[in-house]
């Protein structure tokens, strides 16, 4: 047997997942590989599929930027012709003046803080990131840009993947048993607008079950069981 | 040299705190202790107690201190003034100055630093309570952390000091032994890989008793590579599945 | 805090590769063997002014140890015991890569390592030099200046340090007033109370061979190296692993035995040094 772990297990750093020449190991930081052995790098759940291709993904860990992902960004600092974002990732982000603003922009006249401020949230795209310089971003594209209303919910940014689901399965069956408008920031922060603030309590709750539980089976439906009994709870289902 | 001789291996063969020579003391280890660090971890060995902690990596300011192709890692091993017998100044000693630097490059060689180049990875370790083996303590309690920050690494790093007390090599050297002994070998291992990354010898041991005591490291190691496994994994079996 | 040096020099990818393909076939960019040292120069009583000195070169490096006398109070935990401190200072202009300022994490640890390797190893009977037990002994200050680095400055500065000790004559110390003053007669001098002798070899993994005295390129081309100290008669002392990389336990078990086969081409330059100026 050349894969030496089951499907869905929780594998260690240094741990020995797969020996042998005939493994389908999928390129990323989670594997490392010395002659023909494969290791774990990182806390992580195992995939394994038809009993040959493996892959490791971490349960801890930070956001690394790649371009054309979505992410929700903060605000925390301008400069004379752009704004500097944090979006949870090593590198702090940059989004340019021009990005933003459409008309010609005098950084003698304009005062970028009167078009996002510290402390403001914009939904945005990674444009550019080759690790030499810093992300930029845009927010130039469909529902891009500031974020007025909602809640925000933070999550541990390697468990993202799993509130989305196989295809989007999981966060589909939050959207619809909650009712909720529900962005997600691949960097771990998460949009959430509801009919009620109760509705939004019941949909935070739901994705920090899944944060929490990502690692135990049969997540899809005891989330599914358990929305609909906190909604029954607070009277918005019966 | 010392005035009161005291016997540190009783004619059973057992030492000061009755153990058998190649016995660990009681270990204690835990995950996620800290809320604001982004890993951290608790080692306790016996009376010694070491917390951890780790950021990043994150930008380093200023940014000339960064590297290019790589990430930098900023290491700070540090003995709180009440930690021991005496107060320690809480000013950076000779001693820790050199600890810190050692544990840096034993790290330095455990997480894959090339994935975050222009980066820092910031690791600080804090004994709380001294009682001999801080430096290996603080090692384990950095890898524990590390690893549950999500940083890419090797291995874990079990690590473990061996002494020569009364002519005996033994495992896992406590206060006494460390202070009265005739040597003191700390040395931190990538277990599943075999590899040494970190090795002091403080005293004289003759080439054989060197290899003797390569050897008990290595069935001490084992067995607090098992106990970093279980501290890691427990906070995943710990998770109760909330059913409805 | 120590932090991943950032100001290293560069060598060239050029250099690196021909040092690592050179070493992988046992030969060297300088010509040695493996086990080879480059040209050693030792020199006791150096500098006039000291109790004890020794200029020691290895290569193109350069270090210059001296011993300074006084008189003080044991420590309360050894009352009956002489003191001895180890310091060891990188002058800036002995490399672009020093910086001007206390030791930095480099110099401490090349003390410490001395330090212990000296102490451990009951190089001076520290006991012999308590001048009134319990109320006054002799303080001896060991100072390591390293003044050019051509790689390898743990060895020669050790180099320095044993020499410096093994050549130093110390004033008498005359007791007056029943013990009450100590007084240092410059005109009286003693050597030191010598028990042991010892070398540091520090051994240098590149892939999986190894070499000692790296020299300044090869230092660059280490995947990380084993300091140690040994006795006269073979006893291991001391020891520190040195830089990131990582050894198994079979690659540290062959590191020293090289170590301990090296170690005999430092006591012979010393006893070889010490001979000349006793026949002066």
């Amino acid at each position: 047997m050349p894969i030496l772990v089951q499907h869905r297990q929780i594998v260690l750093p240094g741990q020995l997942l797969a020996e042998g020449k005939d493994v389908e190991v999928k390129a990323q930081h989670t594997i490392y590989r010395i002659g023909d052995k494969y290791y774990s790098s990182v806390i992580g759940l195992t995939d394994v599929q038809n009993g040959k291709r493996l892959s490791v993904i971490a349960l801890e860990g930070f956001y690394f930027p790649k371009v054309d992902d979505i992410v929700i960004g903060m605000i925390i600092d301008t400069g004379l012709t752009s704004w500097t974002v944090d979006i949870r990732s090593p590198y702090l982000a940059i989004l340019h003046a021009s990005d933003v603003l459409s008309k010609p922009f005098n950084p003698l006249k304009d005062n970028l803080r009167k078009h996002l401020d510290i402390g403001d949230l914009v939904l945005a795209k990674i444009i550019q990131f080759d690790r030499t310089r810093s992300p930029v971003l845009t927010v130039k594209g469909k529902g891009l840009g500031k974020i007025t209303k909602g809640v925000i919910v933070e999550i541990i940014p390697s468990r993202v993947p799993r509130v989305i689901g196989r295809k989007g399965s999981m966060i589909n069956m939050v959207k619809e048993e909650t009712k909720c408008q529900i962005t997600i920031g691949l960097n771990g922060r998460i949009w959430i607008i509801g009919p009620t603030l109760t509705h939004e309590e019941v949909a935070i709750l739901a994705i920090k079950k899944i944060e929490r539980e990502t690692h135990i089976s049969g997540l899809t439906d005891r989330v599914k069981a358990f929305i609909r009994e906190e909604l029954k709870k607070r009277g918005l289902a019966k | 040299m010392r005035y009161e001789k005291i016997k540190l291996v009783d004619e059973n063969g057992l030492r000061i705190d009755g153990r058998k020579p190649d016995q660990l003391r009681p270990v204690k280890m835990e995950v996620s202790v800290l809320k604001n660090a982004d890993g951290s971890a608790y080692v306790e060995q016996g009376n010694t107690r070491v917390l951890a902690a780790v950021y990043g990596p994150r930008e380093v300011h200023p940014k000339h201190l960064t590297l290019p192709d790589r990430a930098i890692l900023r290491t700070r091993y540090h003995m709180v003034p009440y930690s021991t017998d005496e107060r320690k100044s809480p000013a950076p000693t000779r001693r820790e100055i050199e600890l810190s630097k050692v544990i840096r490059e034993a790290l330095e060689s455990v997480i894959f630093v090339e994935l975050y180049p222009r980066t820092t990875i910031d690791v600080f370790i804090e004994v709380i309570q001294a009682d001999a083996g801080t430096r290996t303590a603080g090692l384990m309690a950095a890898s524990l952390a590390l690893a549950d920050a999500g940083i890419p690494m090797k291995d874990l790093i079990a690590a473990v000091a061996i002494g020569k007390v009364d002519g005996t090599l033994v495992l896992d050297i406590n206060q006494v032994e460390d202070e009265y002994g005739e040597a003191d070998m700390p040395i931190a291992m990538m277990p599943s890989l075999g590899e040494i990354v970190l090795l002091q010898l403080n005293g004289v041991l003759s080439e054989e008793e060197f290899y003797e005591a390569l050897k008990l490291a290595q069935k001490g190691i084992a067995q607090l590579y098992e106990f970093e496994k279980q501290a890691l994994m427990k906070k995943y079996v710990e998770v109760k599945v909330e059913e409805v | 805090m120590s932090m991943t040096p950032s100001n290293q020099r560069i060598v060239s990818k050029l250099k690196r590769s021909s040092i690592v393909s050179l070493i992988k076939k046992g030969l060297r960019v300088d010509g040695r063997k493996l086990d080879e040292y480059r040209e050693i120069t030792v020199i006791p009583n150096y500098i006039s002014k000291a109790e004890g000195s020794a200029y020691a070169k290895i290569g193109g490096t350069l270090v210059i140890a001296g011993l300074k006398v006084g008189v003080g109070t044991p420590y309360p935990d050894m009352p009956n015991s002489g003191v001895i401190t180890v310091n060891a200072e990188f002058v800036p202009f002995a490399s672009p890569t020093f910086e001007p300022g206390p030791p930095d994490e480099n110099a401490i640890e090349l003390a410490r390592v001395i330090d212990r390797s000296i102490r451990e190893l009951h190089v001076i009977d520290l006991e012999k030099l308590a001048v009134v037990p319990g109320e006054k002994v002799y303080i001896l200050w060991l100072d390591i200046y390293v003044f050019d680095h051509d790689g390898n400055l743990l060895d020669t500065s050790m180099l320095a340090a044993i020499t410096t000790l093994l050549s130093a004559r110390i004033p008498k110390a005359v007791v007056k007033e029943n013990g009450r003053i100590v007084e240092l007669d410059k005109e009286v001098r003693e050597p030191l109370p010598i028990m042991n002798k010892v070398v540091t070899v520090s051994v240098g993994k590149v892939n999986d061979k190894f070499i000692v005295d790296p020299n300044i390129d090869e230092e660059q081309v280490l995947d990380c190296r084993l300091a140690v100290s040994l006795s006269e008669d073979g006893k291991i002392a001391g020891m520190q692993k040195m830089g990131s990389g990582t050894f198994t336990t079979e690659e540290v078990i062959e590191a020293v035995k090289l170590a301990k086969k090296a170690s005999k081409t430092l006591f012979s330059k010393i006893n070889e040094a010490l001979k000349k100026i006793e026949e002066q």
